[in-house]
């Protein structure tokens, strides 16, 4: 019974999160499909908190120590990279609500990196 | 069962408290990704999430109550070293790799909780029929008193109940094929590895339908209680090298689909993990990063016309490219080619551009150059767009990321509707570096292997320059009949000198 209850409620939250994933993420424009990409990544990364549990488990082996410090590693270059490259790239987005260009220094913002410009 | 904490520590560490933290930290996913709707709202929706993520494993580190700080601080240091830096060197046109890479990790990290899941439960799997009293049970798994309450991995009941080892298992199948395909994908993006098809032939389907098979056939025995660590990593194992086997056979110009595939699975896999775990914050996330994923890999394949099992099951045909090269030079007589003093004037005079950006650009890192030339035109008056199609590049949004970098206004970008129904008042088309999504061959000529893909068509506006590297057609080998005809002229270059040599012919116009 007890079995039924813990599944259940957890598979209503499965169908839950799909459907509200659906419509919140239908919701965003091809434009952002990049940073989507990035940050939904970012997001998976809390695999590591599957790992973070079981490393707090006692009894474990050395091969499974070091298997779940992998894990955390990747989990965690998953969710600090993921949403630090999703900023930087939304940061570029944000940076231009003004009217159509008819300023000249308007390049010279956004230019961290002055060799790929000719 | 009783918590001898201080009062204090015990409220911290109660199992409301830590599942009202996972509620709160679901909440901000959502309400992040709502904020990726709009350029404006985007960053601070980013951030949100990222601050829900820190709840969460605050949460988790909270319930814990074994050692092991030290291996938990190891990883996270180790993870920190890796992916600040990648992340803050990463350049826009190597986007593509970098959410392979991370995607992988992630799937990576699926398999491998599993793989611990199953060495400290799989002993246990299919013998939920023997009905241990809980503690008994909790004590063989090594959980100490049950501190951890609701959230107790699996010791609330009799052992691991079935379900567990079924998700957990899948997990791990799904996490594995996804963290290989990922660096397949990297390998290919990155060009460690041929972009083009890599095929069995005939037998991949076979082959690959065989991995599936042992895969889920040695899951199903692990689940069914065969308590062998042997069988578990030769699961994974086949799973890996079914991810290597999807993968391969795909061809560049599929990458939009498999990266949001890829990422779909590792989503799916995180939330099956959440539910083996009974952890409320992963299966949301991993759900609605399942979701996403989804979307994406649809939008992808409706782009190009093409079905996702046609998709995975190959490139284009691992023949058919080779003889496209080979047919390459038949029309070379009646391609028109021009040059970059004769473009600059050509779109000096024109009152409305569109530029029709490709992977081309983002090899050539074209796109600063671009804007400089746009500016330039501006200055002259003309209005410039940029037309994006769906699958321009080698991931979602691709052209929209390396445009926005350079600076160029979010309402010049134009999805393909909005952008085809303006090439009819267009005066010049700038195709830089786009092949496929521009080929009327989807349009006219039902054997091609693209027809039904919805292209920009750039043949309706009066005229159309085509910056190209050389005659060889793109990546899905196809004859591009666009650069035959007589409005159509060839600026052969690297996109980026190209482009620049442009601007300079403009500045002095």
């Amino acid at each position: 019974m007890i079995l039924a209850s813990t599944l259940t409620t957890n598979l209503a939250i499965l169908v839950l999160a799909g459907f509200i994933g659906f419509v919140v993420i239908s919701k965003v424009p091809n434009t952002l499909h990049t940073p989507l990409m990035s940050g939904t990544n970012a997001i998976h990364g809390i695999v590591l908190l599957g790992g973070l549990l079981l490393l707090g488990l006692a009894n474990l082996g050395g091969l499974s120590k070091f298997l779940l410090v992998i894990a955390v590693t990747f989990g965690t270059i998953n969710i600090v990279g993921g949403f630090l490259v999703t900023d930087r790239m939304l940061e570029m987005f944000k940076s231009k609500p003004k009217p159509p260009p008819a300023s000249g220094e308007e390049g010279a913002a956004g230019e961290g990196k002055g060799e790929e410009r000719s | 069962m009783t918590v001898t904490t201080p009062l204090a520590s015990s409220f911290l560490q109660s199992e409301s408290f830590i599942y009202v933290l996972y509620i709160v930290a679901f909440a901000l996913f959502i309400q992040g990704l709502r904020g990726l709707s709009g350029p404006r709202t985007a960053v601070r929706g980013n951030r949100i999430a990222a601050v829900g993520m820190a709840i969460a494993i605050v949460a988790t580190l909270l319930q814990r109550s074994e050692g092991n700080w030290g291996l938990i601080a190891l990883g996270i240091a180790l993870g920190t070293a890796v992916g600040v830096p990648a992340a803050r060197n990463v350049k826009m046109t190597a986007m593509p790799q970098m959410v392979a890479l991370f995607n992988g990790v992630g799937g990576g990290a699926v398999a491998l909780i599993s793989w611990v899941e199953f060495r400290h439960y799989g002993s246990t799997y299919g013998s939920r029929k023997v009905g241990l009293p809980v503690g008994e049970i909790v004590h063989r798994l090594g959980g100490g008193p049950n501190v951890l309450g609701v959230l107790t991995l699996h010791a609330d009941v009799g052992g691991p109940p079935t379900y567990v080892a079924i998700f957990s298992v899948f997990a791990a199948i799904v996490g594995s094929v996804s963290f290989w395909g990922s660096n397949i994908a990297f390998g290919k993006l990155q060009e460690i590895l041929p972009g083009r098809p890599i095929t069995l032939g005939r037998a991949q389907q076979a082959v690959n339908l065989l991995l599936f098979v042992l895969a889920f056939g040695a899951g199903i025995a692990l689940v069914a209680g065969t308590h062998s660590e042997l069988l578990f990593i030769g699961m994974l194992l086949a799973a890996a090298v079914l991810g290597n086997m999807v993968v391969l056979p795909i061809g560049g110009a599929d990458m939009p689909v498999v990266i949001s595939m890829l990422n779909a699975f590792t989503g799916l896999s995180a939330a099956a993990t959440g539910i083996a775990l009974n952890n409320p914050a992963l299966i949301v996330a991993g759900m609605i990063v399942g979701a996403s994923g989804s979307i994406l890999t649809n939008l992808m394949a409706q782009a190009m016309n093409r079905s996702i099992p046609a998709i995975v099951a190959g490139g284009f045909g691992g023949g058919g490219v080779v003889e496209g090269a080979e047919g390459a030079g038949e029309h070379a007589g009646s391609v028109k080619s021009t040059s970059a003093a004769d473009a600059a004037i050509q779109l000096a005079y024109a009152s409305r551009v569109v530029v029709v950006p490709g992977y081309g650009m983002a090899v050539a890192q074209a796109q600063h150059a671009v804007r400089e030339m746009a500016k330039e035109l501006e200055k002259r008056g003309v209005e410039v767009h940029y037309a994006i199609h769906p699958v321009a590049g080698r991931m979602p949004g691709h052209m929209n990321v390396l445009l926005a970098e350079a600076d160029v206004p979010y309402d010049q970008l134009e999805e393909m509707e909005e952008a085809n129904s303006e090439f009819g008042r267009t005066d010049v088309s700038l195709v830089i570096g786009a092949n496929d999504v521009t080929n009327p061959a989807a349009k006219n000529t039902p054997s091609s292997p693209i027809y039904g893909m919805p292209i920009l068509e750039v043949s309706d506006s009066q005229s159309v320059i085509v910056i190209k590297r050389s005659m060889n057609p793109g990546f899905a080998g196809i004859e591009n009949e666009l650069y035959y005809e007589p409005k159509t002229s060839m600026l052969f270059g690297d996109a980026k000198s190209a482009v620049s040599e442009i601007t300079a012919e403009l500045a002095q116009l």
